[in-house]
């Protein structure tokens, strides 16, 4: 996935400013910066979630496989199939276990047969590591699960419309650190099937997780390099003093 | 990036920090003092002086550990990164390369007893000046630390060849000082063991002008053309890398 000059603006004022970065399938990425600083917002460019808020303005190339996302014919609903999110806060249906992760195929005819479905069902759980734990209560509603459980369906839950890219806002600062090691070691995991872009305020996370790091500022991208020389060797002296603590 | 020295919004991590280079710049100075009071025994043949050297070892001994404990939880408690981190780790670092340069000061201390005369030795007269060039290198190689300042690191590092060089020349001397007087030959090799002491001080103090440079910088030193001399080897070959 390609994004070149990408501004947004929320009416008047310019939250992105010019920035242009590529996200590949090898690594996983990590956008972070201080509160306000527009990585979320540029992640949320990434699969047009913004087209949900009227006052938001998009401007710049953002291009899957060499396709322009924000081209008129572009069907928004396929695209949020090929680039998955997960949020902060977990948000399953309140359906079945099965169910939620049945829904995406259905809609998008992905099965031809209750076989398939139950295959993609269980692939889907086994990949995003919850498949041992809820084999058993699939029917089960998805709301019941503990709050790590409930992150990890929804991830699975995006994998299992076969997307390319998966976008993730935060994705474990709602969970406690047994939970969010069960997620980073999914992440590790899913890295290689899938591009993934990972948005968090947690450091040691992007550290631990990402390959790539960027650092976004006042709307800019500051710095974005391979995350090992990000954490022990910047270049700009702006992610020296956030990544230390001397921000502010 | 450099370290800009400024402060970090959890000011309980500037106290750590600062108090760790007060440790390490207390440790660079007793090891400093450890050296010229154990060279100052050797010329005067001053025995209480260096026994002094001795026991003071324990002083630098503690030091070190009382450095590498507020390392280790320093990085435990506030997970430090970029300069912060290299920083840290050359602190961890350099406490164990100047408790060695304590070492060897107490090692030039406890052979006093044994040379009751350096006068009568003729190679001994280089020793002086060869233990105040490795003494400065200490200095300015902890100076370059306080400082952070790769470029006197660097220096640090170009000048350890002059301990070399003065090495080399008392071997030579000292060789040739045993085979006119095999009388002398057990102060002579003593002699060589203080020589040999003060040419590793200077290659430690180059490694902790290394860790200077690495911590400022976050790349390694370059290296350094040693313009070793084969002919050297047949003798011996200093210690360096």
């Amino acid at each position: 996935m390609t994004t070149r000059n990408v501004d947004v603006f929320y009416g008047e004022k310019q939250a992105i400013k010019d920035v242009s970065i590529d996200v590949t399938m090898d690594n996983v990425t990590a956008f972070i910066g201080p509160s306000g600083c527009g990585k979320s917002t540029f992640l949320r460019c990434l699969n047009r979630m913004n087209d949900t808020i009227p006052i938001a303005r998009v401007t710049g190339d953002i291009t899957l496989e060499g396709e322009d996302i924000y081209a008129p014919k572009m069907d928004v609903v396929q695209l949020r199939a090929r680039v998955g999110m997960v949020f902060q806060k977990p948000n399953p249906f309140p359906k079945s276990i099965y169910d939620n992760i049945a829904y995406g195929p259905r809609i998008h005819g992905l099965a031809s047969s209750k076989d398939e479905l139950d295959n993609i069902v269980e692939t889907s759980l086994q990949r995003a590591g919850l498949w041992g734990e809820v084999q058993d209560r699939l029917q089960d509603s998805g709301t019941a699960l503990s709050g790590g459980q409930q992150q990890r369906l929804c991830i699975a839950r995006a994998i299992a419309v076969d997307p390319e890219v998966i976008l993730m806002d935060e994705p474990c600062s709602a969970l406690d650190p047994i939970a969010t090691a069960k997620i980073e070691e999914l992440i590790h995991e899913l890295r290689g099937k899938y591009a993934i872009v990972i948005v968090t305020h947690n450091m040691q996370q992007a550290a631990r997780v990402s390959q790539r790091t960027a650092f976004f500022h006042l709307g800019t991208l500051v710095e974005y390099g391979v995350t090992s020389d990000i954490f022990t060797n910047p270049t700009e002296e702006k992610t020296r003093d956030y990544i230390t603590g001397r921000y502010g | 990036m450099p370290n800009s020295g400024t402060e970090h919004t959890v000011k309980a991590f500037d106290t750590d920090i600062n108090e760790l280079r007060g440790m390490v710049a207390e440790i660079g100075g007793r090891s400093e003092q450890a050296i010229s009071k154990a060279m100052r025994a050797l010329e005067k043949h001053d025995l209480k002086l260096a026994e002094e050297v001795v026991a003071e070892d324990k002083l630098i001994d503690d030091l070190e550990k009382r450095i590498d404990d507020l390392t280790f939880q320093t990085i435990a408690l506030r997970a430090p990164m970029a300069d912060d981190l290299r920083e840290l780790i050359a602190t961890f670092k350099i406490s164990g390369v100047v408790e060695r340069i304590g070492d060897y000061a107490k090692n030039i201390a406890k052979r006093v007893p044994v040379i009751a005369s350096t006068h009568k030795l003729g190679p001994a007269s280089l020793l002086p000046s060869m233990s105040n060039v490795a003494s400065e290198l200490v200095r300015d190689s902890l100076e370059a630390f306080a400082r952070r300042d790769a470029d006197l690191a660097l220096d640090v590092s170009e000048r350890d060849q002059i301990v070399d060089d003065f090495y080399t020349s008392i071997f030579r001397s000292v060789i040739t000082y045993m085979i006119e007087n095999p009388k002398d030959i057990g102060e002579a090799a003593h002699l060589l063991f203080i020589a040999k002491n003060l040419e590793r001080i200077g290659d430690h103090a180059t490694n902790v002008a290394e860790m200077v440079y690495f911590a400022a910088k976050g790349e390694p030193m370059p290296e350094r053309d040693r313009g070793e001399n084969p002919t050297d080897l047949i003798e011996e070959p200093t210690d360096g890398r």
